[in-house]
Formats: C-alpha cells, sequence, structure tokens
C-alpha cells in the first residue's frame, strides 16, 4: 500500500496543479462531507452494537425473532440471487453482443426500478395479490395466499433487484466485444460451448461483483418488503424489518446489533468491489495488450 | 481446395459493401484481397467465412464444387486468422490453439495426449514451442500472430482466411512474417487469402492479386500482371505513387507539356479529354535535352530515401508538382542539386481517355 | 434466412432469440405488467378524484413539497461535495485515498434501514453530530433537516461515479495547453474544466435526486413524519395504505411514477448529449 501511493504521488502531480494550500483544502473538505455522511454513521453502528458489550451483542443476535429473519433473509436471497443472475446473463448477452433497434431503449427499461419508489413497487403488489386485487382473489379460490407472506418478500425483491448483475455485465461486455466467440465459432466451438470457455472466463469478475451487490440488495431490501410483508415477527420479518420493530421498541442496542451484521455485508460488498475493479482493470490491460501494439520487440521474452 | 464464390451481394442498411462480386480462388492458391479500407475486401472475406451471410438472391459459395452458402462457421472448417488475433486472453499459447480440438464433439475429438501431439507439432510449425506457457499479453505482436496462425491451421481447415495479418504489426516485424507466410505455404499448399490495404504486401507474397474497390472487383491477375497493366485509372493509382498529366488524345497519340506519346490502344481516338501516368520512377533525367519527347522543368525538393532519392520537379509557371525517383548513383552521376533545370522523359506512359474513365467499373465487372 | 431481418444486424453468435425472448418475457412479468396495471388502476379514477386524491389535496402537496424540495437540496449538495470528492480523488494522492474511493459506493450496499437509523442516532439532539448543533439550537433529526441529510447519504455516489470517469479522460493537455495560452488556474477550470464535466455532473445530479425521490427505508427515521410538515409522500402512499385507501396511494404513486420516468428520460437526453458533445 505504502509503496504504491509513493509510486503514484512520483508522476501525479502535474506542473500545472493547484497549490498545496488548494490541495489540502479540498482533500480536507471532501474527507469532512465522507466523515459526516459515510464514516460517522458506520462507525455509530458498530459502537452502538457494542455499547453493552459484547454479550449483549451476541445474546441480540441469537434472539430467536432475530434468527428467524436472519433465516429469511438468507432464504429470499437464495432465490432472488440465482434468478436475477440468469436474468442478468441472458440480458447482457443479447444486449451486448448483438445489434438491434430498441437497444438503448430496452437498457433504459432495465434500469427502470433504479428510479421506482420502493413504495410503489410495494403498493404494485398489494394491488395484484391483495384480498381485493385482481389476482388475489382468484388465487385464493386455489388456496393461495400471497400477501404478507415470505413468497411476497421474494416477489417484491426480485423486482427491486433486477438491474444489478446485467448492469455490470452490459458494460464488460461490450467493451470485450465480439472477436473471440468469432474466433471460437470458427474453430468449431458450439454456441454454449463458446459461452461457457470464452464469454464466460472473460467477465467472470464483473459477474461476480454484480452478484454480490444484487445480493446484498436483496437483503437489504426495506420499503417494498415494508409494505408486503405484514411485519409479523418470527415469520415474515427480514432483517431490515426486524432492525426497524427493534429499534421503535427502542431495544436500541438490539437494533444496532442486527444492522451490524447488514453493515458488515456492506463493508465485504464494498471489500469485493474494490478486488473486482482491480481485477478487471488488470484484464483490460491485459487484453488491450494481448490485442494491440507489442509490449516487447519479437523474439525477446517477456517475464 | 479451391473456392469459388458467384454474385454475392451484402448490404448494411443502405450502405452496399459487396456489389455482385464473384471469384474463384484456385486449388493451393495464395491469393491477396486488395483495397482501399470501405472496399469490400474483409466482407468478402467474412462471407466465405461464414461469418457473414449474404444477402438472399446471392450465389452459391463452393469449397471445391460443393455449396457451403447453408452451412454454419462451424461447420465450414475454415482457419480464419483475425486482424487483432481475437486470441483467448485468459488462456495459455497451448490451450489457445488446443482450443479447436477439445471443443470437438466427444464422437471425433482425439485423445488427451493426441491433442498434444498435434498442438506440439503446429507450435513447432510457428516456431513457437519454447512459448507454449506463456499467455497471449506475454507475446509480442509477431508472436501473436503466429499463435493465431497455429490456432488457425491446427484443426486442419479446407481452407485459410486472413484479414489483414498483418496490419498491426510494425514496419520491420510485417516484412519478415510476410515472408515467413510465403514460405509456411510453400510448405503446406493450402488454399488461402488474405486481406491487404498494402499493395507492397500483396505483390511480394500473393500467387494471384484481387483488386477490390467500392464493393466491387476492379481487377485479377498475377502480381506482375495487375502491377504492369493496370484496367484502369482507379488500380493505377492504388498501386504505387504516380504523375497524372491531364491530356489529350488524338489518333494513337496522346499530348501533354507539348510532348507527344504514343499511346496504341487509342487509335480511333479523336481530339478527347484524358489522363497520363506516369510513374516516379518511369521518367528517364538529364541535364540536356532528351530529344522531342522530354520537357524541362526545375528541381524544388530533393529528398533522400535510402536506396533512392526522390526529387520534387515543376515546370515554368506552372504550380503542379511531378515526382521522380532514382536510385541513389543515378543521382549522383548526375550530380542534381536544389534549383537545377533538367529535362525529363516519360520512359513508359499509360492513358486513359476520359471516356473510359467513366465506363472504368462497367468494363471491370466484364 | 434471417425471420427478422429490419429489426436485428445478421450476427454468427448464436443465442439470441434464447436471451432475448427470456429477457422480455422476464421484464415482461416483473416489470412491464405491475407498472401497466398500476397506470391501469389509475385510469379508473375518474380525473376529479385523481386531481383530489394525488395532488390538491393540502397533505399531499406538503408531501410534494418536501419530497421534491429535499431531494433537490439533497443532490445539490451531492452535486457540490461530489464533484469535489470525484476531484480529489482522480487528481490528488493522500494515504488512504483507495479506502476512501471504495468507501463511496457505501450507500448502495448498505440498507437503507440501517443507514436509517445511524443517521437518526447521530444527528439527534444527544448525537454525536447533532450535539454541535443543539448548540446554535439547530435541530437536525425529526426535522426536514434530516430529510436532507438522509437523501443526501442515499444520492452520494452517483455525482462522484459519473464525474470521475469524466475527470479520468479529461486529458492534461488541454489544461497544459489553457495555461500555455496564459489563461489563469481559475480561468482553466471556469472556462475549460467545468464545461467539459458539466455534462457528468448534470446526470450525477439527475440520478441522486431520482434516487432520493423514491426514497424511504432511510427517511422515515429521521423525518419525524409529521403530517403536512416532515412527511414524504412514499411514506404517504403506506399511510394510505394503511387506511384502505388504494385510489389515494395510486394517485400519489403515478405522480411520483411519472416524475421518476421524466427524469430517467432527462438523464437518458443528458448522455446522449455528452455523447455527441465527445464526437
Amino acid at each position: 500500500m505504502a509503496d504504491t501511493t509513493n509510486l503514484s504521488r512520483a508522476g501525479a502531480v502535474p506542473a500545472h496543479g493547484d497549490s498545496p494550500l488548494v490541495r489540502r483544502t479540498l482533500i480536507a473538505v471532501a474527507l469532512g462531507f465522507l466523515g459526516l455522511f459515510l464514516i460517522l454513521p458506520l462507525v455509530l453502528i458498530f459502537s452502538q452494537a457494542l455499547a453493552e458489550g459484547v454479550r449483549v451483542y451476541f445474546d441480540a443476535i441469537r434472539e430467536p425473532d432475530s434468527l428467524a429473519a436472519i433465516r429469511l433473509t438468507l432464504v429470499t436471497a437464495a432465490i432472488v440471487v440465482p434468478v436475477n443472475t440468469v436474468f442478468g446473463v441472458a440480458a447482457a448477452w443479447a444486449i451486448a453482443k448483438f445489434e438491434f433497434k430498441g437497444k438503448s431503449f430496452l437498457i433504459t427499461i432495465i434500469d427502470m426500478p433504479f428510479a421506482i419508489s420502493p413504495v410503489v413497487v410495494g403498493l404494485i403488489f398489494v394491488l395484484m395479490f391483495g384480498a381485493t386485487g385482481w389476482l388475489g382473489p382468484h388465487l385464493a379460490e386455489y388456496g393461495i395466499h400471497l400477501l404478507f407472506t415470505p413468497a411476497a418478500i421474494v416477489i417484491v425483491t426480485l423486482f427491486g433487484t433486477m438491474p444489478f448483475v446485467a448492469r455490470e455485465l452490459i458494460p464488460l461486455m461490450q467493451a470485450q466485444g465480439t472477436q473471440e466467440e468469432q474466433s471460437a465459432l470458427t474453430l468449431g466451438a458450439s454456441g454454449w460451448q463458446t459461452f461457457y470457455h470464452i464469454t464466460l472466463p472473460n467477465v467472470k469478475w464483473g459477474l461476480l461483483y454484480g452478484v454480490i451487490l444484487c445480493n446484498a440488495r436483496a437483503m437489504g431490501e426495506f420499503g417494498s418488503v415494508y409494505v408486503v410483508s405484514g411485519r409479523i415477527r418470527g415469520e415474515t420479518n427480514t432483517m431490515p424489518l426486524h432492525v426497524e420493530v427493534l429499534y421503535n421498541d427502542y431495544m436500541i442496542t438490539a437494533a444496532f446489533a442486527v444492522a451490524s451484521l447488514l453493515a458488515l455485508l456492506a463493508l465485504v460488498t464494498l471489500a469485493a468491489k474494490s478486488i473486482v475493479e482491480w481485477k478487471i482493470a488488470r484484464d483490460m490491460r491485459l487484453a488491450s495488450a494481448a490485442a494491440g501494439e507489442a509490449p516487447a520487440p519479437d523474439g525477446e521474452s517477456a517475464p | 481446395m479451391s473456392i469459388e464464390v458467384r454474385s454475392i451481394r451484402k448490404t448494411f442498411g443502405k450502405y452496399t459493401a459487396l456489389d455482385n462480386v464473384s471469384l474463384t480462388v484456385e486449388d493451393g492458391c495464395l491469393t491477396a484481397l486488395l483495397g482501399p479500407s470501405g472496399s469490400g475486401k474483409t466482407t468478402l472475406l467474412r462471407v466465405i467465412a461464414g461469418l457473414e451471410q449474404a444477402d438472399a438472391g446471392s450465389g452459391p459459395i463452393l469449397f471445391h464444387q460443393e455449396d457451403v452458402a447453408k452451412t454454419s462457421v462451424g461447420e465450414r472448417r475454415v482457419g480464419f486468422v483475425f486482424q487483432h488475433y481475437a486470441l483467448f486472453r485468459h488462456m495459455t499459447v497451448f490451450d489457445n490453439v488446443a482450443f479447436g480440438l477439445k471443443v470437438r464433439p466427444r464422437k471425433v475429438r482425439p485423445s488427451r495426449e493426441e491433442i498434444r501431439e498435434k498442438v506440439h507439432a503446429m507450435l513447432s510449425l510457428v516456431q513457437l514451442e519454447y512459448l507454449s506457457g506463456r499467455y497471449p499479453a506475454q507475446l509480442s505482436g509477431g508472436q501473436r500472430q503466429r499463435v493465431a496462425l497455429a490456432r488457425a491451421l491446427v484443426i486442419e481447415p479446407r481452407v485459410l482466411l486472413l484479414d489483414e495479418p498483418f496490419g498491426a504489426l510494425d514496419a520491420k516485424v510485417r516484412r519478415d512474417l510476410r515472408r515467413w507466410l510465403r514460405r509456411l505455404h510453400d510448405e503446406i499448399h493450402l488454399t488461402s487469402i488474405f486481406v491487404t490495404h498494402d499493395q507492397e504486401e500483396a505483390l511480394e507474397v500473393a500467387d494471384r492479386v484481387v483488386i477490390m474497390d467500392k464493393g466491387r472487383i476492379v481487377q485479377e491477375g498475377s502480381p506482375d500482371e495487375v502491377y504492369d497493366n493496370p484496367k484502369n485509372p482507379f488500380v493505377y493509382e492504388f498501386l504505387g505513387n504516380v504523375n497524372l498529366f491531364h491530356s489529350r488524345v488524338e489518333k494513337g497519340m496522346a499530348h501533354f507539356h507539348g510532348l507527344r506519346v504514343e499511346s496504341p490502344q487509342h487509335e480511333t481516338a479523336k481530339g478527347e479529354g484524358g489522363r497520363a501516368y506516369v510513374r516516379p520512377q518511369d521518367f528517364e533525367i538529364s541535364r540536356e535535352p532528351l530529344g522531342e519527347s522530354s520537357f524541362q522543368a526545375t528541381v524544388q525538393h530533393i529528398y533522400r530515401l535510402g536506396a533512392t532519392v526522390r526529387l520534387e520537379l515543376a515546370r515554368e509557371g506552372e504550380y503542379l508538382t511531378i515526382e521522380v525517383e532514382l536510385t541513389n548513383d543515378e543521382f549522383r552521376a548526375r550530380g542534381i542539386s536544389k534549383g537545377d533545370k533538367v529535362y525529363l522523359r516519360p520512359r513508359r506512359v499509360r492513358v486513359f481517355t476520359d471516356q473510359e474513365m467513366d465506363d472504368s467499373y462497367t468494363s471491370s465487372q466484364l | 434466412m434471417n425471420s427478422l431481418p429490419r429489426l436485428r444486424q445478421h450476427s454468427v453468435l448464436p443465442g439470441f432469440g434464447l436471451t432475448m425472448g427470456f429477457t422480455l418475457l422476464y421484464m415482461g412479468f416483473v416489470l412491464l405488467i405491475p407498472l401497466a396495471g398500476l397506470l391501469f388502476a389509475a385510469g379508473q379514477m375518474s380525473l376529479g378524484e385523481f386531481w383530489e386524491k394525488g395532488i390538491a389535496d393540502r397533505r399531499v402537496l406538503a408531501a410534494y413539497r418536501l419530497s421534491f424540495g429535499a431531494s433537490l437540496l439533497g443532490a445539490a449538495i451531492n452535486g457540490v461535495f461530489g464533484f469535489i470528492v470525484a476531484w480529489v480523488l482522480v487528481r490528488y494522492t493522500f494515504p488512504g485515498k483507495r479506502l476512501v474511493d471504495a468507501i463511496v459506493d457505501l450507500p448502495f450496499a448498505l440498507p437503507t434501514a440501517v443507514s436509517g437509523i445511524a443517521l437518526t442516532t447521530l444527528y439527534a439532539r444527544t448525537g454525536w453530530v447533532g450535539r454541535w448543533f443543539e448548540v446554535f439550537g439547530v435541530q437536525i433529526s425529526y426535522t426536514w433537516i434530516g430529510v436532507v441529510v438522509a437523501l443526501t447519504l442515499i444520492g452520494l455516489p452517483f455525482v462522484v461515479r459519473t464525474v470521475q470517469p469524466a475527470l479520468e479522460d479529461l486529458e492534461s493537455e488541454v489544461e497544459e495547453a489553457a495555461a500555455a495560452l496564459g489563461a489563469t488556474r481559475f480561468q482553466t477550470f471556469t472556462k475549460v474544466i467545468f464545461p467539459s464535466l458539466l455534462p457528468a455532473v448534470l446526470t450525477g445530479f439527475a440520478l441522486s435526486f431520482a434516487r432520493a425521490l423514491g426514497e424511504y427505508g432511510s427517511v422515515i427515521f429521521i423525518a419525524g413524519n409529521m403530517p403536512g410538515k416532515t412527511e414524504i409522500a412514499p411514506l404517504l402512499v403506506v399511510i394510505r395504505l394503511e387506511q384502505y385507501d388504494y385510489n389515494g396511494a395510486i394517485a400519489i404513486s403515478v405522480v411520483m411514477l411519472v416524475s421518476a420516468f421524466l427524469l430517467l428520460l432527462t438523464i437518458n437526453g443528458l448522455q446522449w448529449w455528452s455523447r455527441r458533445h465527445e464526437g
């Protein structure tokens, strides 16, 4: 870490750069802003969670309702993440590797869940599957009730986390073009072989991050789940909902204890992102080296 | 295996990339598709490979009389070398070359041992056996090019297709590699087509040169044929530098710069406008008048290009520059320096009338 | 023969039909049918009822004012400080820079309920930060200022992450050229650097705004939720739903949905514009 910083410092201060005063002021402002909005809240979560000691912390997590919430959250993610991963891979393949009309429109549509309030998602679900909804009464005839069940949670979470894998993969696949795939096809590979042996290894880091981010969002989904779950303790409470219930019951330490697990998940996600970005940058460098100018003269060997 | 395509059309939206192209490549022949960018040469190569589909109504694509137009790229068994090689960046050189064998259906897939042998044999053919454990990013441009070639050849393709195979390399490696490719071709005798925009490369390496422009084939023939006998002004201008003189053509003679030059193919011309072409190396240069068919010009610039010297000259009161190329020896023998007045006589002139220029496309299609 | 000759250019790669079919089917079921359903439900309402419940109601209007106002303010704060953060991350080196760069994405990964309770505690009168404002008689948690704080956090990564790549692409030669032509550092910034980053800043601003508009989880903790004062529009949707006033919930949702969609279109327009500008 230290030597990379020094390395970049040596080359990073251009002659036309800002004066040290400006530089220090701006760094201070930026760090102050991030500190106030991101770092302090993060520190606070862990400090509050451990305020009454490690014992209380673990008791709060081991409490049956907390465990039920953790279990439900894990099950939801276990269903939602694979489905949206399949969707993301399929959508990225169709969008990134082919030219067709309406492509940018389709990308906009995929982004829509970003801009739609989770509360509206929950409302739509209630309108469709509620006791007086469009489909609810028909399903009730077959004894199927979706609203206020874990199934409802899964469905709204599917909606909310739909874009994440696709969004990671599309730019990556577009940047990589189709030359390697074409090459594999000329060598007699089938479509699946081409995808499995060529495309997938090339986007594996982006895919991994998409999956991790999708997972974090699935586990943290709040607004829509709040509306459709009914918030029945021990049954339809996910971790974020459980945090809310505990907090509103003035069980602050317990609330922060469960919240700290989610915060940890977020930190793991960020770490994964940093690693993946580094890997992608490295792969891209290798790729541009592999496609472009020769790094070493002919016959001479690179390390 | 011979390749034959008939009446191929390919359009991208409103843009016509291939306009009714027919081409025959003899068995074992190394053919160059030569043309400027946008001439349709790469599209033609990709249509032959099956990477593009010709428009409906196009004729057949025959590999040894068998129509492959309806088959997929994998079924055609072509060796295709991409312009930027398209090596699999996450595989070693060995795995890159082995890929085409490993993906075969189980029934026809060689055993692991056989694959290893074949790959090593192929790598030794391209002289890269010592690099089999490397990744593409660790190779030089020329080495990657050879890996791409080995990868294409190991599947025992029926034909070899190369898209700008030397395009991404620097000048020296380029020259070495194209000679090496020529020798390799002489060894394996695989019917091959390569695309290039570099006339020098096409003329040096290929058995036959096919010149394309604006989606059509303009001329084809041996390198000597097309160089010595360009069919129309486009080919003439494309194959090397030329000097262009506006002239009048009458009864087998072209008139320009007060010169009269024979142009036997225009026996019946009646004072039409035309263009006379002279290549820079086709001038005789002297301090004394060289008879009736020479004119005087002033040396304006001298460029030394190593083995040759290029002069830029202008006629009295004229803006047009004339380029002349001499060998170093000739240049020294004449003792020419800047500002000298000298006499020029074209040794070889090719004349096209304006009428022929307009017709050149239609005639080249016959 | 290609069955869709006009829609798609031919490609040798297989699987377009399968993947595109699945993509459209999935999006149809998960996204489009539900949205169409909502619009259909809104269409069942009379115009008068829609107007009354979705727009003209005083409590609803107050909620819109707070939601749009606080989102706009939050996005503006992010526009300014996000730009500075992006600048610092691209142009300067300092210890821990990689860590700072990573932490910017925290709002993407941290569940909103968690950031909600954390901010509320932090900015409460007795909180680590809130107590310093209390000295000046300024209360943050349970006021509209708290709403702005929460919405700023939610939209924080957008401006940074759109400006960062644009700033990286900006060739230092352009700045050197401006300096060589005699421009002061300030002139170079206002006349050369900032104009070329403006599309990115605006895109980030719009994304941040759109994201904040629909936010629910982090705001409800810190807002205080006083009707007509600190009640955001998404919360009002939930309240209407709990009162079984479905039409009221639908009307407010449609207004928010249309605003979000317009913002999305604006963002796309901005991106198209900036691509054209880059040539």
